[in-house]
């Protein structure tokens, strides 16, 4: 394998700007790596053409001594749900196969101003609907630890191409922890940004009030660096903060250099220690709590009474948005027809595009949303789920009165195998129980790898949770953190990982 | 098509009490749509005023048009409502093939100006008060043109061509509380209220208001009950009633079809009906019950309106005067009869008259104009005289008039070339040749001719019987073919008589 794509971005950066690699070389070799393990990981559903052209043309501009940002010619996977004006963009649905859109999402946009390398897009369960990427039209993205195993969802393609080397940095979408249960599954570092804090537009939207832009790295600076291109106000998305934010990749650096946690205040959450943790993820998951109260942060346990409604009122809303979200394909602008045979009317078109384009779990979410939203069910579905909403806001707001950051393990399971738990959608919406109150919430969320399970050999994530703005304090605490981890191991956690493309 | 029965209307007066509600939809005059920075024009190629939002393409996001928040307000104020210190947007969930989205962005329990009311006065001069529920924000769908079948509509239709030029177009929608004791004044209220509510928007300047262009659409809810009954009758809803003229015919014709039915013991269906202007009459279209079920829910995509009260106290101040009190302004400037000034209000054309003053022409001038010609071209052609022709091309016609290029039958003759597309009334001129030829030589060459054709009447002129004169007239300006000034022409007779 080549030492050039184990590289992190930041890595990448300064041998870029020493001009020791050229980011055609960079792309290339990243590339190649594509060609040698995706057949077996299936993180991708397109390969850019143009990648080359636009790290050259990088190269080119570097040459002429054109000051370019940090993350100039670096590679970049982008998840299917962002829109992209250079590739199709399905979102992970039939629906949408071969769709090209006319303009590109924000994020993906300021990537691109940015000089990052557009590099592929990335699989997902289809709409981002599920936790393991088995929902994907386009067959299921495999866990490159275990490549029988899950690489989590719905950001599994995005997860799984940085864990398997194929791309330095990707970006996901987290509605309910899209972003960081893949990262815990797949040993890398995941960012569910304030809500507001990363534009949604050109997000193929889930469910608009949680849906949220971010991050899938495997260094915690580099997840600050690129939260640092696509963050900030966007004036096409209302629901985005005007606010001015610090600079993560900063806040990083700080908690990487600072190596104790000495005067914070870290909150564990009592409802997530207990019962349905695999016992590997419990066990990781207490000895990073020693290491963060054996490095000077103060240990508080914490109580969040409504942390428990968390799923029950998010598949309320969720599906509730989403049956409204995707109304809009119907065949008639854009996207798959389907007509049925001998014609038809529009109502029919409609009907025998949506019969064939969606698949089961988007099926189930629209019928379960259409019904939630039915008059005469709306105050006690999807209005008693707003008020569940509310009172998990109020348990956030009271923990962080007397603390600075909440913890838990970011998934209550390690990888588990494809298939397992596909005919118990219960059961899958369960391995989001840790991650959905901070998107109920629109606090900002991190995960970042702590080793792995004993009896498994799989990877576990700890989440870090703080405050509404307060995306800093994660990226400060999870660089401390890592920078600890790093110093034990001797190494990052994916140098354990197994050789791909061997067969 | 089976024609419904209907009773004489005095007659279903006699036994039911109409009870009326009237939802106005008023698309702004905005420079750009309600959610997108696309243009909102009227008349365009189709789907040329587009933008990824109307599309409803995957990712795209609406953004607020501050504008037509400013415009919602002063709309709501003039209409007498408060204005919602915070209020919502809402999604309206429904297929269909003209709404981008399947949904449509408006507004439900939270709407921006609710409560209010409107003074509406009669052709007798007598003043209702018609009471405001609310009035809120939303987005117009695209267009739909059905091909192939024989009636335009979908029924029958081989295909539909969607035009989404008009999709999120920003509507304000003007919902009445059910209007009680309107008795025999029903069809003349209705007409009378949707009048008074395009004066206002006019008067605001928020909105073009041409009904013709659907820029004005009204629902028309009409029940019965029968007298001494207190429980409200099953009403039903006249869909896009397009001109002041078909909601007076609308209400009316509800009224004699629905007292037809219940005198006989039947039952009136809830449902929506579809004017037709040719007829006179409503015909089915689809059921609709309380229980339409739109799966409401606020839209997560923006964040609820917060109008600063500031900015509410801005908007309130610059509120033009009220219908009422403008029309006594109006009518005193002008210089109005009271007879004078009910023709112009009854026509619908106050706001024209207005315009055309504004344009140059003279009050007199502008009221005959509109009252005149205008509304008898209009009554020909079953339309609304205010779609005929702009307020800018009869001030031009009166300025023609007036500096004697036309006289008022040449005048009349230019008004039926600019009704029919043939371009301002100076092209119509040109195009025609139609002005008064004002050449004195054109016109002694003429005269001469006559005279010499009939020497007798020239003996007479000379001998003093100056009226002989007019049979030369008659001569003369059939050689001219109408286009010159008799008066004119009769002076260069006396003249080219008085020549020896």
């Amino acid at each position: 394998m080549s030492e050039l794509i184990r590289k992190s971005a930041s890595e990448l950066s300064e041998l870029l700007a020493s001009g020791e690699v050229s980011a055609v070389e960079v792309t290339r070799e990243h590339l190649d790596r594509i060609a040698a393990v995706d057949g077996d990981v299936n993180a991708f559903l397109h390969v850019s053409s143009d990648a080359l052209d636009v790290a050259s043309s990088i190269d080119e501009r570097r040459s002429k001594g054109e000051a370019l940002g940090p993350l100039a010619g670096i590679p970049l996977a982008v998840k299917d749900v962002l829109v992209t004006t250079d590739m199709p963009s399905t979102s992970g649905s039939r629906i949408l196969e071969g769709y090209m859109s006319p303009f590109d999402a924000t994020v993906v946009a300021k990537s691109r101003a940015a000089g990052l390398v557009p590099i592929g897009k990335t699989n997902m369960d289809e709409f981002a609907m599920g936790s393991s990427t088995e929902h994907s039209a386009y067959g299921p993205t495999h866990n490159p630890w275990d490549l029988d195993r899950i690489p989590g969802g719905s950001g599994g393609g995005s997860a799984a191409a940085v864990a398997a080397f194929e791309a330095p940095l990707a970006l996901g979408s987290d509605t309910g922890g899209s972003i960081r249960q893949p990262a815990h599954v797949t040993g890398t570092v995941g960012v569910k940004p304030t809500y507001g804090g990363v534009s949604r537009y050109g997000a193929i939207a889930l469910a608009s009030s949680l849906d949220q832009v971010g991050p899938v790295t495997r260094t915690v600076l580099d997840a600050g660096l690129l939260h640092d291109v696509i963050g900030g106000h966007d004036p096409l998305d209302s629901t985005s903060l005007r606010d001015e934010w610090p600079s993560m990749a900063a806040a990083a650096r700080d908690g990487a250099s600072a190596g104790s946690f000495a005067g914070l205040r870290v909150g564990v959450v009592s409802q997530f220690t207990g019962e349905g943790f695999q016992a590997g993820v419990r066990r990781r998951y207490e000895e990073a709590l020693s290491l963060l109260e054996s490095n000077g942060a103060e240990l508080v346990e914490v109580s969040a009474p409504h942390f428990e409604y968390a799923i029950a009122a998010y598949y309320l809303i969720l599906p509730a948005e989403a049956s409204s979200n995707l109304a809009k394909f119907d065949s008639v602008r854009f996207g798959m027809r389907v007509t049925p045979p001998g014609g038809g009317t529009v109502e029919q078109v409609m009907s025998a595009t949506r019969e064939a384009g969606f698949g089961p779990e988007v099926k189930r979410r629209i019928i379960l949303g259409t019904y939630a939203l039915s008059a005469g069910y709306y105050d006690a579905y999807y209005g008693s789920a707003q008020k569940v909403r509310t009172l998990i806001q109020r348990d956030f707001e009271n923990a962080f009165e007397s603390v600075d950051l909440l913890v838990s393990p970011s998934a209550p399971t390690t990888a588990f195998k494809l298939g397992e738990k596909l005919d118990d959608p219960l059961a899958m919406y369960l391995n989001d129980i840790t991650t959905i109150p901070a998107n109920l919430a629109g606090v900002p969320a991190m995960s970042v790898p702590i080793g792995l399970a004993p009896e498994d050999g799989l990877p576990v994530g700890i989440q870090f949770m703080a405050p509404v703005r307060e995306d800093a304090r994660l990226y400060r605490a999870g660089a401390t953190l890592e920078a600890l981890l790093l110093e034990r191991w001797g190494h990052g956690l994916l140098a354990e990982a197994p050789e791909l493309g061997g067969k | 098509m089976a024609r419904d029965r209907v009773m004489d209307f005095d007659k279903a007066l006699e036994l039911f009490e109409p009870v009326l509600g009237f939802e106005v939809h008023v698309e702004l005059n905005t420079k750009t749509k309600m959610f997108s920075a696309a243009p909102n024009g009227f008349g365009d190629a189709p789907n040329t005023n587009i933008s990824p939002v109307c599309l409803g393409l995957p990712g795209s996001l609406p953004v607020v048009n501050e504008q037509a928040v400013r415009y919602s307000i002063s709309l709501g104020l003039a209409l007498g409502c408060s204005i919602a210190p915070t209020s919502r947007f809402a999604r309206k969930n429904y297929f269909y093939p003209d709404l981008a989205k399947n949904y449509q962005i408006s507004q439900f329990d939270e709407p921006i100006a609710f409560e209010g009311q409107v003074d509406v006065e009669l052709a007798d001069g007598s003043v209702r008060t018609i009471p405001i529920e609310r009035a809120h924000m939303e987005e117009d769908a695209g267009k739909l043109t059905h091909v192939g079948g024989a009636t335009g509509r979908i029924q029958g239709a081989e295909y539909s061509l969607v035009d989404y030029n008009r999709a999120g177009v920003p509507l304000v929608e003007i919902v009445t509380k059910p209007i009680f004791g309107a008795e025999h004044d029903a069809p003349e209220l209705a007409k009378a209220y949707v009048s008074t509510i395009r004066d206002i928007v006019i008067a605001l300047g928020i909105s073009d208001a041409r009904m013709e262009r659907g820029n004005l659409r009204c629902d028309a809810n009409v029940s019965l009950r029968p007298r001494g009954q207190e429980k409200l009758g099953t009403r039903t809803e006249t869909k896009n009633v397009n001109s002041l003229r078909s909601v007076e015919r609308a209400v009316r014709y509800e009224i004699q079809r629905q007292a037809a039915i219940l005198a006989d013991g039947g039952t009136i269906t809830q449902e929506t009906r579809h004017w037709h202007e040719d007829t006179g009459t409503t015909s089915a279209g689809r059921p609709k019950s309380d229980a339409d079920d739109y799966r409401y829910f606020p839209e997560p995509d923006l964040l609820p309106v917060v109008p600063s009260p500031e900015l509410i106290e801005e908007l309130r101040a610059a509120l033009p005067e009220a219908p009422a009190i403008r029309r006594r302004r109006l009518k005193e400037t002008w210089g109005f009869t009271d007879l004078e000034f009910q023709d112009v209000a009854n026509g619908g054309l106050v706001a024209e008259v207005e315009l055309t003053i504004a344009a140059g022409a003279s009050p007199q001038a502008a009221r005959k104009w509109w009252t005149g010609e205008i509304s008898r071209l209009a009554n020909v052609q079953g339309v609304e005289a205010t779609s005929l022709v702009s307020p800018e091309n009869v001030a031009a016609l009166a300025r023609l008039v007036e500096d004697g290029t036309l006289t008022d039958k040449l005048a009349r003759q230019v008004l039926e070339g600019v009704v029919a597309g043939e371009g301002a009334p100076e092209e119509v001129v040109e195009k025609r040749g139609l002005a008064v030829v004002s050449d004195d030589g054109a016109l002694i060459a003429a005269i001469d001719e006559a005279l010499a054709a009939q020497p007798d009447v020239l003996a007479k002129i000379q001998d003093g019987k100056v009226q002989a004169a007019g049979a030369v007239i008659g001569a003369v300006m059939k050689a001219m073919r109408g286009q010159a000034d008799a008066a004119r022409v009769r002076e260069l007779i006396l003249e080219r008589a008085a020549q020896p």
